[in-house]
Parts: C-alpha cells; structure tokens; sequence
C-alpha cells in the first residue's frame, strides 16, 4: 500500500526497539545464570565476564549444604499445593455463580475483590497475625495456607469466572430441559468442560503462593519451617558478606518450578485475563 | 462511574420486580457463593475491618497489659512522624517513579508484539518471566547485576569507558532510589504488557485500515484509532499497577533493607518494621489506614478523570 522504502525503514525500526526490549528482559536473567555457573575465582576476578570459562556444579551443592533449602522447598511445596487446591474447591462454586446468576452477593464479592486491592498488607498481616496467634497456628504452616487460600482467592474466583462465561450456556440449558438438577448440571456439564480452566487457575494459584514473600516472613520464624523465598534472604547475611556463587545457584532452584509451571499456563492466562476483563 | 451506576440500576429493578424473593434459586446461588464467601469474610473482610480498629488503640506485641482505646493519639503522632512522611514521599516517587516507565515501556512493547515479527515468540515468552519469578529471586538477580565488583553493570560500563571507578549502584544515597526503581519497572512490566496486548485484540481492525487507506500514518492511527479503544484498559491497568507499587514490599526488602539511611525505605518497609520489629501493632496499623486514604483519593481523582475523558 505505502511505498517501499519507508516501509523498510520502519520495519527495520521495530526490530531495532524488539531488540532493545530482549536485551532488557534477558540480560539479568543470563547474568544470574551465568554467575549461577562459576567458579569461586572468577567470581572474585576484577573483569567479570559473561560466559564461566570452569564452568561448575560446586555453586549448587554449596547452596544446598548451606541453607535447608531441600526442607524449604518441600514447605513450599506442601503450602502452595495446599493452599491451590483450596482455593480452587472454594472458588469454583462462587465463580460459577457470579459467572451465570447476577445477585447483589455476586456483585458485592467483585467489588470486594477490587477494594481489597489497595489495602496495604500490613493492615490485613497485624490482625491476622493477633488472630493467628489466638489460634497457635503462628509458625505452622497450616497457619499459612488460610493466608493464602485467601490471598488467592480472589484471582482464583476472578480467572474462573472468565472461563465459565466462555462455555456455552446452551449445553447447561439442554441438560435442564432434560431434568437434570443444578448439581448435577453443575458436576457433570459444567465441571469437565472447565477443566482447562480450573487447571490453568490451579497452577497460576500455585504459583503466586510458591512465590510469596511478606505474609511466610511474618508468620514463620523456625528455620525448618520456612519456605523458599524466606530461606532465600537467609543467604544475603550480614551485608558486604555475600557468597555469590550459591545464591545464584539458590536463587535459580528456587525459580525454577514456577518458570516451568507458568511455561505450561502462559497462553491461558493471557486468555483468563481477558475473558475475564471483557466482561468486567 | 458507568458500570456502577449499571450495577445499582439493575439491582433496583430486581427488587421492584420481586420484593422478599426468597426462592430456591436463591438459595442456590448463596449456597454456591457461601464457600468463597465465608473465608473472605473471616480471613479478609474481618481482619481489615479489625486492622482499621487497631489504629484507634495503643496495642503492642508481647504486652500483658490490655489494649486500650486511645482515640485519634496515634494519628496526631504520624501527623508530627517526619520519618514516615519523608518514607511516605519516598514511597508515592518509587510508585510514581515505576509505574509510569513502566506503562510506556510496556505499551510500546505491547505494540510491536502485536505486529507480525519474527522473534516475536521469543520476546512473548521473555515478557512474562518476571512475571512467573519470585520477587526475592528478581532482587537477588539485580543485586548481582548492580553489584559494585562482580555486577555486570559496572563492568560493561568501565568497558564502554563510561565511568571511571565502580558506581555504588545500591549504596549509594543518590543512586539507590533510581536503580531499585528500575527493577521495578522490569519486575512490573509483564503483568501490563499482557494486559495492553489483550486490550489491543479489542481494536477495531477495519477502523485501522480504513484510516490507513484514508492516508493516516502510523502516528494518527495510533492517536485515532488504537489509544480511544486501549484507553480503559490502560486506565485500569495502571491504576492497579499504582496500587500495588505503593504498597510494594519484597523487592526493595531483599534489594536494599531500605538504605542507604532510608532513601529507599518505601512505607511498607518503615510499617512493616514497626510492627514486628519494634512491635508498635497500633501505630502500624494508622500507618497503613493512612496509606489506603492517601491512595484512595488518589485513585479516585486519576480514575475520575480518566473514565470521565472515556465518557465525553
């Protein structure tokens, strides 16, 4: 349409700005990678550079001699698979709810969900620490899977509401006119063709909590009970003190799972959000 | 605005349509909602309406004495708290400071991953990374990035011959604040470009190539055509990011504790350390009603303005 050799020029300028961008995004990423892999005498050496000429496992198993961080990944793991499946159990019910039936409640919960985006954490943590404590369930991992069931509920309840607005409402209509009951509408239509949606919700609800940071500081003191991001900061120590290599290599293992996991998720979330948005 | 009043139209109606309607219809849609419902009221609603009553009392941790009601004392404390207002105004400069960048940056990405390019998966998938990656993981990166011997930064820049001695990305009082701003543009950027880019499948297509048959270039198709139907979006989006940047805490935890002497101490940190490390329960808490008022008007006149502009 437009003539040749401007076109060009702007093409050439796109890739010119995506190549900037790519540069941006990764050059931390490959730094940390980079000193994740290298010995201790390149890593004190005055030019640092971009590829480890030794490259070494050692930094790993340093890391995993120094601080638990096996034992901390298995309280991440536990919490996190907790608390995603909660979240998903109670909020796929209201989700379907507020997806198919408009109800003040509904509408309430959405606005809630909203709302409770702009209180700061520490006024929720201090009272939920008080309660907590009430409740002796401070520095108990059970303690903190409630945070998160509740922290992630709203994205939970908000993702899947977006899925099910996206079935098609004549599959459920077609069962009520052949006389099945709402519940069993519910398990036998409903559930199966949201599956993809309820795992998508799963792992993205996994994810946050395995990744949460604030609420696990505050509520877990023992070693052996902290989880990974937690356990994490323990390798900073007394500051100009830092022994780079095995925080490098912590810092990866500990990114890992949630790489991998949003890897498989990252087409559906881009989708969730926005099914979810239009209709908002 | 729109939606709201759409809200309390059709809730209107309803009730005039079936006053006391208590059907079983009804009754099942309370009992689907009732699972969410219940630990959202005990573990959120609850403990924030709690919270807000704790910013009214003297309560401490550890203290065997009960609370008591103490009236407005600790808000005519903060009222005189220069530290928290000097971290309050550090903490609306990193909001700031993040969250517009990282709007631009992120809508620009957002337009080129819309066009048909090649590289074009790599960058998707780069785009969400940070997304996916623990926040005390993204410090630690940039800490070895910015690190003053061993980073990456300073090395290349000695190379380009740029400086001349290490720069003190992290501890130093004028370079802190920026450098742990720029981390949180790129730790942010994901949620927004994703965000834009869903936005952007709401462009009207043929609007955009109507314009361009009509001689538009790329610039007015943008101002015409593209930004009316990204605005919404942008609007919300950047509205969130505000939110959640002012109310940041891990990222500059891990990357600086607050220094060098508190130029970097976001209102979190500073309330985050006076409940549990001095253990001042109440006065935290007005900390954080302070917070959520401060951000709520702001919201709402940036809001405001926005939708109305939307509206006209």
């Amino acid at each position: 349409m437009s003539p040749g050799r401007p076109r060009a020029a702007a093409r050439a300028g796109q890739y010119l700005a995506l190549l900037c961008y790519l540069v941006f995004l990764a050059f931390p990423l490959a730094w940390l990678v980079s000193t994740a892999f290298k010995p201790p005498r390149e890593l004190g050496s005055l030019h640092p550079g971009w590829i480890p000429h030794h490259p070494t496992w050692e930094n790993f198993r340093a890391a995993l001699d120094e601080q638990p961080l096996l034992r901390s990944g298995l309280n991440s793991l536990l919490v996190a698979g907790s608390a995603a499946v909660l979240a998903i159990v109670l909020a796929t019910p209201a989700a379907y709810a507020t997806a198919r039936r408009r109800s003040a409640v509904g509408r309430t919960v959405g606005g809630w969900i909203v709302v409770s985006q702009a209180f700061p954490f520490v006024l929720v943590i201090i009272p939920l620490f008080l309660v907590l404590k009430e409740l002796r369930l401070i520095d108990a991992l059970p303690g903190l899977v409630l945070v998160y069931v509740v922290w992630s509920l709203p994205f939970a309840l908000w993702m899947l509401s977006g899925h099910v607005r996206a079935l098609p409402r004549e599959l459920e209509e077609a069962a009520a006119v052949d006389g099945a009951g709402r519940l069993r509408i519910l398990v036998s239509i409903v559930l199966p063709l949201l599956a993809p949606g309820v795992a998508a919700t799963f792992l993205f609800a996994f994810v946050t909590s395995w990744n949460e940071f604030f609420f696990a500081l505050v509520l877990l003191k023992s070693p052996g009970k902290q989880t990974m991001p937690v356990v994490l900061t323990h390798f900073l120590g007394a500051e100009g003190a830092v022994d780079l290599g095995p925080l490098a290599a912590a810092a990866l293992l500990a990114t890992l799972p949630s790489l991998l996991l949003f890897a498989l998720i990252q087409r559906r979330i881009t989708s969730g959000l926005l099914s979810g948005a239009v209709k908002a | 605005v729109t939606t709201a009043t759409a809200t309390t139209g059709t809730r209107r109606t309803r009730r005039a349509h079936r006053p006391g309607d208590r059907s079983g219809l009804d009754r099942d849609t309370w009992f689907l909602l009732l699972p969410a419902l219940v630990p959202i009221l005990v573990l959120s609603v609850g403990p924030l309406l709690y919270g807000i009553l704790l910013a009214f009392t003297d309560a401490q941790s550890g203290r065997t004495a009960a609370t008591r009601f103490t009236g407005t004392l600790n808000f005519q404390d903060i009222a005189h708290d220069t530290l928290f207002w000097e971290s309050f105004r550090i903490g609306l400069v990193w909001a700031a400071g993040v969250t517009a960048p990282q709007f631009l940056l992120a809508l620009g990405l957002a337009l080129l991953l819309n066009q048909e390019l090649r590289l074009r998966w790599l960058a998707r998938a780069l785009a969400v990374v940070p997304w996916a990656m623990p926040e005390v993981v993204v410090g630690i990166m940039w800490r070895l990035v910015y690190h003053p011997d061993a980073g990456i930064l300073n090395e290349t820049l000695r190379d380009a011959h740029l400086i001349h001695s290490d720069v003190q990305w992290l501890s130093s009082l004028s370079v802190a604040l920026p450098a742990v701003i720029t981390v949180g543009v790129w730790a942010g950027m994901p949620q927004t470009t994703v965000t834009l880019l869903a936005g952007l499948q709401n462009v009207p297509r043929e609007l955009h190539e109507a314009a361009a048959v009509d001689g538009a270039g790329a610039w007015r198709r943008f101002t015409t055509v593209t930004w009316p139907a990204l605005r919404p979006v942008a609007a919300a989006i950047t509205a969130l990011q505000f939110i959640w940047n002012f109310n940041a805490f891990a990222l500059v935890y891990v990357l600086t504790g607050g220094g060098p002497g508190g130029r970097t101490r976001l209102p979190m940190l500073f309330a985050y350390e006076e409940a549990f490390r001095y253990g001042q329960f109440g006065y935290a808490a007005a900390m954080g009603c302070v917070m959520v008022a401060v951000v709520a008007v702001l919201l709402a006149v940036f809001l405001h303005n926005r939708l109305k502009g939307d509206g006209a």
